[in-house]
């Protein structure tokens, strides 16, 4: 009986791009898919699934305290006027503390308390993502890139690795792009109408900026950015301007499509 | 088309913006400059950009040609001097035809190599002439504002996940 021929030569791989495509990773925390880009040392050792678990576990520890559609969170408590916020976790504290922060900075259009009910949404998704990537950052010799439904922070360790590229969403087409953002470390945030069912309003009036498509941010910390976008998508025509006055880096799409790069 | 161009020649101190201009709509926009915003002014117009750099652009239609140069028809095409911005240089050209700013591209940005590398904190937008797809630009990752769980099977993160799940 002879064994058939079998060839036991791998394929031959194709042709190596540039830079080896990044390991990734996606779950669903908070209602949003939450997807990981690794690449460098780590990427697929046990070392990387272990960071990945340690950043979801915040990232759900933080729906958890945060989540305005559990009636048992501290903020569905603080909300109901069960807790004092003396009395809330720091993080609580903290939270509540960059929504006035941008209360006051965007005149009111930003407010995490509106017609009598608290929702620090707006605050929470960047702010728990920074904290999730805390995990990635103790990964040593890798790069990341962390996404939370469309807000990103990403690093790159060294000088001359590309950096990662980020396609910027158009607001009338989300199958399409308007832009790239080829950023090494630093984070992205992009709010608009599609934001959380169109929540996003200018909480003066109630009523969603019109106007606008939406608002990109690009910051070093994406707790910034992402308030600082949501706040500037809120405040509607003003945003480019709002943003400038700022000195923030970021793109305004209005909702006929013409793009504004702040910066 | 003083008004534009005493617009023009005041972005050269702050061309630290790539505006896109025009869309995919390439609809008759018009030409205000409330589609502009001027970044601090720092960094001031080095080099006269007559020609200079008039390679390395990315998706400009081939007309940023040197300062002040006479298309025919009343075109004419106007690049800005090079500004140094804290990303790097930065260079302006625009095309005016009867009144109107018909076309504006970015000679000179800064593009990954040089100085560019320095940049850590922060990176500038680069416009897409045309939207485009998420298979021709070469993405990592996406960020929008309608990325949600319901939606995402549909999107392009989806697509970018699933082409190297680990």
């Amino acid at each position: 009986m002879t064994a058939p021929a079998v060839s036991t030569v791998s394929p031959v791989p194709t042709a190596p791009a540039a830079a080896p495509r990044p390991a990734r990773y996606v779950e669903h925390v908070m209602g949003m898919p939450i997807s990981l880009a690794l690449r460098g040392r780590h990427t697929s050792d046990e070392r990387a699934r272990a960071a990945w678990a340690d950043a979801l576990a915040v990232l759900r520890e933080a729906d958890r305290v945060f989540s305005t559609y559990r009636p048992d969170s501290v903020i569905s408590r603080l909300g109901r006027g069960e807790l004092d916020e003396r009395d809330c976790p720091p993080e609580v504290r903290e939270v509540l503390a960059v929504g006035e922060a941008a209360r006051r900075d965007s005149d009111g259009a930003f407010d995490v308390r509106r017609a009598g009910r608290l929702d620090p949404s707006g605050v929470v998704k960047g702010w728990a993502v920074e904290r999730a990537a805390a995990a990635l950052v103790t990964v040593p010799d890798t790069d990341f890139c962390l996404s939370a439904g469309g807000d990103l922070t990403c690093r790159t360790l060294h000088p001359d690795d590309a950096p990662w590229r980020i396609g910027v969403e158009d607001p009338r087409d989300p199958g399409r792009l308007v832009a790239v953002i080829p950023i090494r470390t630093g984070a992205v945030a992009t709010s608009g109408a599609a934001h959380r069912a169109a929540h996003v309003v200018d909480a003066r009036t109630g009523l969603p900026p019109s106007g606008l498509g939406s608002v990109t941010v690009i910051a070093p910390s994406l707790t910034v950015a992402d308030v600082d976008a949501t706040a500037a998508y809120a405040l509607g025509p003003d945003a480019a301007g709002w943003l400038a006055a700022r000195g923030r880096t970021g793109l305004v799409v209005a909702a006929d499509g013409v793009t504004t790069v702040v910066g | 088309m003083r008004r534009i161009l005493t617009w023009f020649l005041s972005t050269v101190a702050v061309v630290a913006l790539l505006f896109g201009y025009k869309t995919s709509t390439g609809a008759s926009a018009t030409p205000t400059s409330d589609t502009v915003v001027a970044a601090p002014g720092t960094g001031s117009g080095a080099s006269a950009g007559s020609g200079s750099g008039s390679t390395g652009t990315s998706g400009s239609t081939g007309s940023s040609a040197s300062s002040g140069t006479s298309g025919g028809t009343g075109t004419t095409t106007y690049t800005g001097s090079v500004a140094q911005t804290r990303w790097g240089p930065v260079q302006v050209a625009i095309t005016v035809a009867g009144g109107k700013i018909t076309n504006v591209t970015v000679p000179q940005y800064p593009n990954g190599n040089g100085r560019d590398q320095q940049i850590n904190a922060s990176a500038l937008p680069v416009l897409t002439k045309e939207t485009i797809s998420a298979q021709s630009a070469s993405i990592d990752m996406v960020s929008g504002a309608t990325v949600t769980s319901d939606g995402y099977v549909q999107s392009l993160q989806s697509a970018l996940d699933q082409a190297g799940l680990a």
